[in-house]
């Protein structure tokens, strides 16, 4: 083989592999799939069902990198988020922890559908314990995300930690992009004020995060 | 008692040891594991389902007086053993991609004259309404325990059909940002006290879909693959899709592929 023929091979090699590993789901049937998955709904249907099947930026892209984005797209797409951020209108980051500790435990809230969906009123929570441990005492925790145990006693209550914890619960596609954890504050899901209060369900001292 | 029973059992018991060793349990847990008990007590309750669905198979039944003896489940008429196994698959005489349920239905039309819409309107059972449908898949899911799963997908259209699978199962939309993938895309994670699998690799997709349909004892009701992944939807905070839609057979049809190679252990028992 000559010289330019090995070359050209080596180039070629190197194309193809990164190509391989990064083709989208779906490859070259996305566009199908897609159509194929929205036509798969009932056609009476309320139109805000049929609204959460919308995505936006965040969720397109990630969809397309398999939740790992190259860092270039990711570091947008956490810029992206970050600006969405509110913050509640007194200012005041840190509510009560009872009541986040009420929320951090509700796993209910927004099921739809004709089968089982949620009886009309039922209480809307951030269902933390699905992927992080807590409490110490309610063992039913999920390992999604990391332990968040004693959150507030290793990191202590500093503005940053506070504006950290808010921020992150609020979008936490502002700081890892592509990440397994909802983006509470900016579906609605969570209200800015219900935030605070899981903020200090995670940071205070008195709190069963820290205590036990 | 036989083998598959036993089987049953054992991995029965082993999957409520899980809960048991960890300290205290909120009442809920508690529950279902007196449901396990009560449950295994008598075997699985889907044996009993098993049996109705056999004798369904082999009744007279529907406008044209006719069983379902002749359905074609991809292996020839008649031809039941293994054919769970080898499903979704693509069919020439509907030129589509079907997995079980969807061809049963093709078959309770086409043989026994039936119409759709009426045959499939009790899907799932309910306490005090029972599912024919559940029922025959039951019994067709066990004419292929201890048999491979075999779905290759080398048809151009069920390759067409995984990838579209695939596709759905990294989509990410909804009020919670969930797609499969969050909660079945990576090894040894849980969701509260529930063990979730990484449905993209054999051994995860295998462990997962070797034991379908599967008895949920927190339901009491057998569970079709349907029902799972349309109750996953549900969790999803996603609308519910039709029956038989094309995304279900297509995730299946992924699952299935990526599951191809592991022994089915079916009917199971489930939390
Ligand atoms: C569906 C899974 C899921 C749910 C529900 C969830 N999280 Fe997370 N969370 C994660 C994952 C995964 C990470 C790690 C990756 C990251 O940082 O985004 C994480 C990270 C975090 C962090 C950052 C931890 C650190 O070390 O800096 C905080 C704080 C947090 N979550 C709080 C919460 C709170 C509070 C709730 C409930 C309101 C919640 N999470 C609900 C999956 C989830
Ligand atoms: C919010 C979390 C969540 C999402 C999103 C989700 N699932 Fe599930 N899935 C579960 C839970 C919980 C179970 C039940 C595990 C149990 O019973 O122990 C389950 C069970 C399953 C099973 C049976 C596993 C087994 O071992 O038998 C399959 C297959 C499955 N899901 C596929 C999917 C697919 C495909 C999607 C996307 C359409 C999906 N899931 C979306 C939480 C989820």
């Amino acid at each position: 083989m000559s010289k330019l023929k090995l070359a050209l091979c080596g180039l070629l090699t190197a194309a193809a592999v990164p190509a391989a590993l990064a083709e989208a789901p779906g490859g070259k049937y996305a566009k199908d799939a897609e159509q194929m998955f929205r036509a798969s709904f009932k056609a009476e249907n309320p139109k805000y069902w049929m609204a959460r099947l919308d995505q936006d930026e965040t969720m397109k892209t990630c969809g397309l990198y398999r939740d790992n984005p190259p860092r270039k797209v990711g570091e947008k797409l956490e810029k992206l988020n970050a600006a969405t951020i509110r913050y509640p209108v007194d200012g005041k980051l840190v509510g009560d922890w009872k009541e986040g500790e009420k929320l951090a435990a509700v796993g209910t809230g927004g099921h739809i559908g004709f089968i089982q969906p949620d009886p009309a009123g039922r209480v809307r929570g951030g269902n933390c314990y699905a992927c992080h441990e807590l409490a110490k005492k309610e063992v039913a925790y999920g390992t999604i995300g990391p332990s968040l145990h004693h959150f507030g006693k290793l990191r202590g209550q500093s503005e940053d930690i506070v504006k950290y914890a808010y921020d992150k619960i609020y979008n936490s596609n502002a700081f890892t992009a592509c990440t397994n954890m909802p983006r509470f504050g900016l579906h609605s899901w969570l209200t800015p004020e219900q935030i605070t209060h899981i903020v200090a369900f995670l940071i205070d001292p008195e709190s069963p995060v820290n205590k036990d | 008692m036989n083998r598959r029973l036993l089987q049953t059992l054992v991995t029965a018991a082993f999957a409520a040891a899980v809960p048991l060793t960890a300290p205290a349990q909120d009442a809920k847990v508690a529950d279902e594991l007196a449901k396990y008990r009560e449950a295994l007590a008598d075997g699985n309750p889907a044996d009993l389902l098993e049996v109705r669905g056999e004798a369904l198979w082999a009744e007279k039944r529907g406008p044209k007086n006719a069983s379902l003896e002749q359905c074609d489940l991809g292996l020839g008429p008649g031809k039941l053993e293994g054919a769970y196994a080898a499903l979704p698959k693509y069919f020439k005489d509907t030129g589509k991609v079907m997995d079980v349920e969807s061809r049963l239905v093709h078959c309770m039309v086409t043989l026994q004259g039936f119409k759709a819409e009426d045959v499939t309107k009790n899907w799932y059972s309910k306490p005090g309404r029972e599912s024919d449908i559940e029922a025959l898949v039951t019994f067709i899911g066990a004419r292929s325990n201890g048999m491979k799963i075999a779905v290759p997908a080398t048809h151009p259209e069920e390759a067409k059909m995984a990838k579209m699978g695939e596709y759905i199962f990294y989509r990410r939309s909804g009020p919670q940002d969930f797609s499969c993938a969050i909660c079945h895309g990576q090894e040894g994670k849980r969701i509260r006290l529930q063990e979730l699998g990484n449905l993209t690799t054999k051994d995860g997709a295998g462990t997962a879909m070797k034991t379908w349909p599967s008895y949920r004892v927190s339901q009491g009701a057998v569970w079709t693959m349907q029902r799972r992944l349309i109750d996953c939807m549900r969790q999803a905070r996603w609308p519910e899709p039709n029956y038989l839609a094309d995304s279900i057979v297509a995730l299946e049809t992924f699952l299935q592929k990526n599951a191809t190679g592991t022994v089915m252990e079916t009917p199971g028992i489930k939390r």
